[in-house]
C-alpha cells in the first residue's frame, strides 16, 4: 500500500503540494465532524488574532461598582470580583492558551519526531539509551512532571511552553519510532541506500515524507492535551501570570464567588470546553481523511464486511 | 511468562533508580534549600551554615542522594520541612485517602463503562451509539477542574445534597466518608468512562464482524447468549488494560481533582509541599505516585499479554 502511495507521489511533480494539502482539506470540510471542528477552532484562532480589538473593554479595566454584576447588555458575560468585563477577559484570552498549546505541541513533535526517527533508525545502543530516557520521563504523570518542572523553574509563557514539551516527547517519540520501525524495512528505503543517500537524507525525505498522516493526527491529539494540561497549570496557580487572562485562573479565582455569582466560573470554563471539543472534532475528522487516504478501498471492503 | 514477568520488574526497578535520579536532580534547581526554608529570608550566613552543617546540606549531591535513596529503601523517608513530622506517616495516610477515592472511582467507572461500550458497538452507528459517542466527545474535552466545579454548583449549591468539600474525619466509618467521596468520583469517572467505553466499542465492534460469532449466529444461538458468553468475553481483552492503565492515570488525575474538593490525598499533599517549597515531602510523594503510575502501566502490559494467548505464545 505505502509503496504505491510513493510511487503515485513521485509521478506528481513536487509542485503539487499546495494542490495536495487543498484537497485534504477539502475532505476534511466534507467530513461533517471535521467541519464543525473546523469551524469552532477557526472562531478560537479569530478570538486569539483580534480577541482585544473585539473586546468591549480592555481586560483589565476595572469597574469597581459594577463588580460581580450579572450577565448584562452591558457585560454580555457579568463581570468578576473586581468588576472587569468577563467577556473581554475570555476573548483576549484565547490568545495565550492557543499560542501556548500549539507552540508546546509543535515543539513536543519536534523533538519527538526527531528522537523517533533517531531510535527506529539507527536501533541498537542509541535506541536502547534514548528510548530508556523516554521511559524515565514517561514514569511521571504528564501533569505532574509538568508541575514539578514549572515549580522548580518558576513559570512563565516560555517555560510552560517547555514543560508541556518535555511531556509531550517520549509519547510522540515512542509513536514515530514505531512507524520508522515498520517504513525501515521497504522497498523505497532499500533503494535510497544502495543509491548511497546519508541516513539524514533517508530520513528525512524518504521516512518522514510517508509518516507524516499518523504525526499529523497525533499533534492534533496532543493539541487537545495541551489545552487541557495548560488549563490545569493555569488553574493551580502555574500558568499565564496575572493580571494576563488566563481561563484555568479565572475558574479558580472565581470559585470563592460560586454561589452568588457561577458565571465567573461558567465562561471561561465553556470557552476551554468548546476548544477542546473543537480540536477533538477536528481530530476525528482527520483521523477519517488519513483513513481513507491511505487505505482507500480496502477501509470500505472492510467496513462492509462488517 | 514468570521470566518475562521478572524481566519487566526488573527493568521496572532500574527505571525506578533513573527516576529518582531525576527528581532528585531537579530538586537542585530550586532556589533555595532546606536550610533557608526552614529560618526563613531574615538568617543570618552563620545561622544557616550551621543548620547545614548539622543536617548534612553541605556534603556533595552524590552523597546526600545516595542517603536519600538508603534512607528510603529502609523505610525512612525523612522529615517533612513544614509539617515536622516523619513523611513516611503521612505519605501512608493520604495515600490510604487517595486509594480510597480512586478504589470507589474504578469501582464505579469499570462495569458502567464496560456496559455503555458494548451498547455502542451493538448499535454502532445508530441513535444509542450517536449518543454514548458524543458523550464520551464531552467527556474528554473537560478538564477535571471543570467537572468539578460544575458538579459543585449542581448537587452543592443549588441541590443540596453533597458536601461541596471534602473536609473528612479519619476516625469516621465509611457510610459516613462516602458522601464525600460521591463529587470527587464521579469527576474522574467522565475521564475513564470515556476510556473504557471506546476501547469497549471498537473491540466489540470488531469481534461482532469475526467468523464464529458469524458461526454462533447462523447456529441459531439466541442473541444475548451470543452477545454475552461469546463475544465479550473476547471483547473485555483488549479493555482490561485500558482499564489497568486508568488506575496510573487516576493517581495523576487527582491531583487537579483533588485541589477542586480540598480532599485529602496525595494530590493536595503533593502541592502543599510545592506551594511551601518542601523537598523533602516534594520528592517523596512525586517518587510515590511515579512508582504507582509505572506500577499500573506494566500491570496493563501483563494483563494484555495473560489474557492475549497469541502474544503469550511469542
Amino acid at each position: 500500500m505505502i509503496l504505491s502511495q510513493t510511487e503515485a507521489k513521485a509521478s506528481v511533480p513536487a509542485m503539487s503540494n499546495a494542490l495536495r494539502l487543498w484537497r485534504g482539506f477539502l475532505s476534511l470540510a466534507r467530513n461533517p465532524s471535521g467541519l464543525t471542528g473546523l469551524i469552532i477552532v477557526a472562531l478560537f484562532v479569530v478570538m486569539a488574532i483580534f480577541g482585544e480589538v473585539l473586546a468591549p473593554f480592555p481586560y483589565t479595566e476595572q469597574h469597581y461598582s459594577d463588580a460581580l454584576m450579572s450577565p448584562s447588555k452591558t457585560y454580555l458575560f457579568g463581570t468578576d470580583q473586581y468588576g472587569r468585563d468577563i467577556f473581554s477577559r475570555v476573548l483576549v484570552g484565547a490568545r495565550s492558551i492557543l499560542l501556548l498549546s500549539v507552540t508546546a505541541t509543535l515543539l513536543g513533535l519536534l523533538l519527538g519526531v526527531t528522537v523517533g526517527l533517531i531510535t527506529g533508525y539507527f536501533g541498537g545502543w542509541v535506541d536502547e539509551i534514548l528510548m530508556r530516557l523516554m521511559d524515565v520521563i514517561m514514569s511521571f504523570p504528564s501533569l505532574l512532571l509538568a508541575l514539578l518542572l514549572l515549580s522548580v523553574f518558576g513559570s512563565g509563557m516560555f517555560k510552560i511552553i517547555i514543560g508541556i514539551a518535555v511531556v509531550f516527547m517520549p509519547r510522540v517519540a515512542r509513536v514515530v519510532r514505531s512507524i520508522v520501525l515498520d517504513l525501515k524495512s521497504k522497498e523505497f528505503v532499500d533503494a535510497a541506500k544502495v543509491r548511497g543517500e546519508s541516513a539524514f537524507y533517508i530520513m528525512s525525505q524518504e521516512i518522514l515524507p510517508n509518516a507524516s498522516g499518523p504525526i499529523i493526527v497525533e499533534g492534533s491529539i496532543r493539541i487537545s492535551y495541551a489545552i487541557l494540561l495548560a488549563a490545569s497549570l493555569g488553574y493551580l496557580g502555574l500558568g499565564v501570570q496575572p493580571p494576563s487572562p488566563d481561563w484555568g485562573l479565572q475558574v479558580s479565582e472565581g470559585r470563592q464567588f460560586i454561589l452568588i455569582a457561577p458565571w465567573v466560573v461558567i465562561f471561561p470554563s465553556l470557552a476551554i470546553a468548546i476548544l477542546v471539543i473543537g480540536v477533538n472534532l477536528l481530530t476525528d475528522g482527520l483521523k477519517k481523511v488519513m483513513d481513507s487516504d491511505t487505505t482507500g478501498p480496502n477501509q470500505e471492503m472492510q467496513q462492509g464486511g462488517q | 511468562m514468570s521470566r518475562y514477568i521478572l524481566k519487566r520488574l526488573l527493568f521496572l526497578t532500574f527505571t525506578l533508580a533513573l527516576v529518582s535520579v531525576l527528581i532528585f536532580s531537579i530538586m537542585e534547581f530550586l532556589p533555595g534549600d532546606a536550610a533557608t526554608v526552614i529560618l526563613g529570608q531574615m538568617a543570618t550566613p552563620e545561622d544557616l551554615a550551621i543548620l547545614r552543617a548539622k543536617l548534612g546540606l553541605d556534603r556533595p549531591a552524590p552523597e546526600r542522594y545516595l542517603h536519600w535513596v538508603a534512607g528510603i529503601l529502609r523505610g525512612d523517608w525523612g522529615e517533612s520541612l513544614r509539617l515536622k513530622t516523619e513523611v513516611g506517616g503521612i505519605l501512608l495516610e493520604r495515600l490510604r485517602n487517595s486509594s480510597a477515592l480512586a478504589l470507589f472511582t474504578f469501582i464505579l467507572a469499570v462495569p458502567s463503562g464496560i456496559l455503555l461500550g458494548t451498547l455502542a458497538g451493538l448499535w454502532r452507528d445508530r441513535l444509542p451509539d450517536r449518543l454514548i459517542s458524543m458523550g464520551t466527545l464531552l467527556a474528554v474535552s473537560l478538564p477535571e477542574f471543570v467537572t468539578g466545579t460544575f458538579l459543585i454548583i449542581i448537587f452543592a449549591s443549588w441541590l443540596q445534597i453533597l458536601p461541596p468539600s471534602s473536609l473528612i474525619d479519619p476516625d469516621a466509618n465509611l457510610s459516613a466518608s462516602i458522601q464525600f467521596l460521591i463529587l470527587p468520583a464521579i469527576t474522574m469517572l467522565f475521564v475513564m468512562w470515556a476510556h473504557i467505553t471506546r476501547m469497549t466499542r471498537s473491540s466489540m465492534i470488531e469481534v461482532m464482524g469475526s467468523n464464529y460469532i458469524r458461526t454462533a449466529v447462523l447456529k441459531g444461538l439466541p442473541r444475548n447468549k451470543v452477545v454475552f458468553s461469546h463475544a465479550l468475553r473476547n471483547a473485555l481483552l483488549p479493555t482490561i488494560s485500558v482499564i489497568a492503565m486508568n488506575i496510573g492515570w487516576l493517581f495523576g488525575g487527582l491531583i487537579v481533582v483533588e485541589s477542586v474538593f480540598a480532599y485529602p490525598g496525595l494530590g493536595q499533599l503533593l502541592l502543599f509541599a510545592i506551594r511551601n517549597q518542601d523537598v523533602p515531602l516534594l520528592q517523596a510523594v512525586t517518587l510515590l505516585i511515579a512508582a504507582i503510575y509505572m506500577l499500573s502501566n506494566l500491570a496493563a502490559d501483563l494483563l494484555y499479554r495473560l489474557f492475549n494467548p497469541r502474544i503469550r505464545l511469542q
